[in-house]
């Protein structure tokens, strides 16, 4: 019996592990990308990264100018790495017909005659009898073992020259009102609707139930009609910042309202009947009681309206000009995408870059996130 | 634009609203002290202030866009000229059209069915192992990325090279490692669709997860022990008892997911932009709202259609709500 049990449970674990690889892989080998040099992403998998590798390589011996003269010889002498790198060569050759032919410790022979030695850290010395004359020195091609090696390289790229810096500020200037102006204006929109009497108050809940989903392409083109004419009629542009806070609030007001709305509802009525009774005014309750008891509710709710304006794009995209001044994160990396499609490094590092607030924001507050989900699931 | 400009403007655009209710309050509040006849008013006035600003923009964001849209569905392609169901036949009649409605078909079967089902099974299978709390903060990372990252690791791993080159997007590796010719997989008509919906399937699962697993923990114990003395198999546990008593979330998470998938757009936008017969309608309606200057009636035909589809869902809930109120 004992064995059984142990059998399906191991099973269970075994088929989990395997769930949590094909989850994780992906975002994974994104990460592992954005760390690794350019041109060794473009032509050999991620995966190939975690673990020495063998790579082939060509270098070039340095000229006459570095040759000294010692016991009738002429030697050259050099290092092909910079120490840094940690790479081991194996074998080398002298030409590209044979990348292999010798191993560390043989020694190599030009046609000149003239010998060359290479040592497993990349040290090189070249001698002969005769003096050397080129300028340039000539090729090694040469087998290496190289350990895993990463570089924030790609970062520095991606945010000074390809102006994802600039979108990622632009980014927090286009999520931080877009959440706090909803928040601000549907507490008190919840308040009303779960704590004072007024004409048509259930007929009003019940518009924002179905406004709940009713899909933002309704309201695009009439909106965008709007904003031209607003931009047209006072000479100003049509689309802007405060223009894609407002777009967003109304997008996300109905949610908003109906998370707050729940929330609010279930504090208890004792409580704010004792302020009335004390004659405190709505506003009084509002700032005194709701505010302070809601500060977990309004944590969810914040988390998820910002995950969800960082990562839009469909707002940002018919909200705003796409300029550097005003492009977001998911434009750019949309951008990015038709005109830098096979530049890897830049779109696994841009799409990194776009990640690590939401990604922080996951790790750090994943309680509040999950109680905001599962509190907007149970009703809407 | 400067970062602090920038900055300033963020914070004067918060602080506007905070400024407004603080302002008509304290004026309100005044107001009341000093003519305290007037006090049967104060709650209405003050209901208008609490609500003034929230209504002001669900009626210019969502009411009156909604009509609008309505009315520009039967007008000419700059909303002047009247042209009656013109634009409704021009849509049945598009290829492009049918072929969105077949593909948005597509995706609401497959997508919302398998991520509830993965979401299902992972949440029973982490239920009661003492790393599970682990494995379902990684299955659901991905919900905090955007579509268009998603799109991006995705394109990684689909990424194609031709026959005889170093592999390096993950999925043709292992294709090619097994003996098998690389595929260019987001460009096969009909299946490169599957490809798509898996990134959806690859985010939303994790949503279903963490549902299912605040609903698994509301299941009454004893039931479940009864099943077990019974002799019944965890197989049997799983299919007689936990499906039919989650039905409601069950539910709950289908209709979530169903309405996301009817609106998909960024990632069929950054992915393949609707080429290679992957179009869906929002992706279709977005190319109608910005093509040749845009066309208003056309947009506006793709956004209701995609609405029709919500429509059901919408009833649905208010009638929800009705019933909840009565208890």
């Amino acid at each position: 019996m004992i064995k059984k049990i142990n059998f399906s449970s191991l099973l269970s674990q075994l088929l989990l592990l395997f769930f949590v690889i094909i989850w994780i892989t992906p975002t994974f080998g994104l990460f592992i990308s954005s760390l690794r040099d350019k041109d060794l992403l473009a032509i050999s998998g991620w995966w190939t990264s975690l673990t020495t590798t063998h790579v082939n390589e060509i270098y070039r011996m340095s000229g006459k100018e570095e040759q000294i003269e010692e016991n009738g010889y002429f030697i050259i002498k050099g290092n092909f790495f910079n120490n840094l790198e940690g790479k081991k060569i194996q074998s080398f050759g002298i030409s590209s017909k044979r990348i292999n032919q010798f191993k560390i410790g043989e020694i190599g022979i030009f046609k000149d005659k003239s010998e060359v030695n290479i040592f497993e850290n990349g040290d090189y010395i070249w001698k002969s009898l005769n003096k050397f004359e080129k300028k340039k020195g000539k090729r090694i091609f040469t087998t290496s073992l190289s350990p895993p090696k990463f570089t924030f390289d790609n970062y520095k790229e991606v945010l000074f020259k390809e102006g994802i810096g600039q979108a990622f500020i632009n980014t927090l200037a286009v999520a931080i009102p877009s959440t706090l102006i909803p928040l601000i204006i549907c507490s008190f929109f919840a308040y009303a609707l779960s704590w004072m009497q007024f004409f048509g108050r259930d007929t009003l809940l019940a518009i924002v139930i179905a406004s709940l989903v009713v899909p933002l392409q309704m309201s695009l083109i009439p909106i965008l009609t709007i904003y031209n004419d607003i931009g047209a009629l006072f000479g100003v542009a049509a689309k802007s910042y405060p223009g894609v806070w407002m777009a967003h609030t109304g997008f996300g007001l109905a949610s908003t309202t109906f998370l707050l709305r729940n929330f609010i509802k279930s504090l208890p009525n004792e409580m704010m009947e004792a302020a009335r009774v004390d004659g405190a005014s709505h506003y009084d309750i509002f700032l005194r009681i709701i505010l302070p008891l809601s500060i977990p509710a309004f944590a969810s709710i914040f988390i998820l309206q910002f995950l969800w304006v960082w990562n839009d794009l469909l707002v940002g995209l018919v909200f705003l000009d796409q300029v550097p001044s005003e492009i977001i994160l998911t434009a750019k990396l949309k951008e990015l995408l038709g005109s830098r499609g096979e530049n890897w490094e830049i779109l696994t590092t841009g799409a990194f870059v776009s990640m690590t607030v939401p990604l922080l924001i996951f790790f750090l507050l994943q309680r509040y996130f999950i109680r905001g989900l599962v509190a907007g699931s149970v009703k809407g | 634009m400067s970062i602090v400009s920038l900055f300033l403007i963020v914070c004067l655009g918060i602080l506007i609203f905070i400024a407004y209710f603080h302002i008509s309050n304290f004026i309100l509040d005044h107001f009341v002290n000093n003519k305290s006849k007037k006090f049967s008013h104060e709650t209405s006035i003050r209901a208008v202030i609490f609500i003034a600003p929230a209504f002001i923009v669900l009626f210019i964001f969502i009411l009156y866009p909604f009509f609008e849209t309505v009315r520009l569905s039967f007008y000419d392609k700059f909303g002047r000229d009247f042209v009656g169901l013109y634009n409704y036949i021009w849509a049945f009649k598009d290829p492009e059209f049918r072929r969105g409605i077949l593909n948005n078909l597509g995706w609401l079967l497959v997508v919302p069915t398998l991520s509830t089902f993965f979401g299902l099974v992972i949440a029973k299978l982490a239920d009661k192992i003492w790393w599970g709390t682990f494995a379902k903060s990684i299955i659901f990372m991905p919900m905090a990325i955007s579509f268009v990252g998603a799109g991006v690791i995705w394109k990684f791993i689909y990424e194609y090279r031709g026959p005889g080159d170093v592999q390096i997007g993950l999925l043709n590796a292992i294709i090619v490692f097994f003996g098998f010719e690389p595929q260019a997989w987001i460009t096969i008509p009909i299946w490169n669709n599957l490809f798509l919906m898996a990134i959806m399937i690859w985010i939303q699962t994790g949503l279903a997860l963490v549902i299912f697993s605040a609903a698994l923990r509301g299941i009454p114990k004893e039931m479940l022990e009864a099943a077990r003395i019974d002799g019944a198999s965890e197989f049997r546990i799983f299919f007689s008892i936990i499906i039919p008593y989650l039905e409601q979330t069950i539910l709950v998470i289908w209709t979530i997911i169903t309405i996301l998938v009817l609106k998909i757009f960024d990632i069929i936008f950054a992915m393949t932009n609707g080429e290679w017969q992957t179009e869906v309608l929002a992706n279709l309606m977005y190319d109608w709202m910005f093509r040749g200057g845009g066309d208003s009636g056309r947009g506006s035909v793709l956004a209701i259609v995609i609405m029709l589809g919500v429509i059901p869902i919408m009833i649905w809930n208010i009638y929800k709500h009705r019933e909840e109120q009565k208890i």
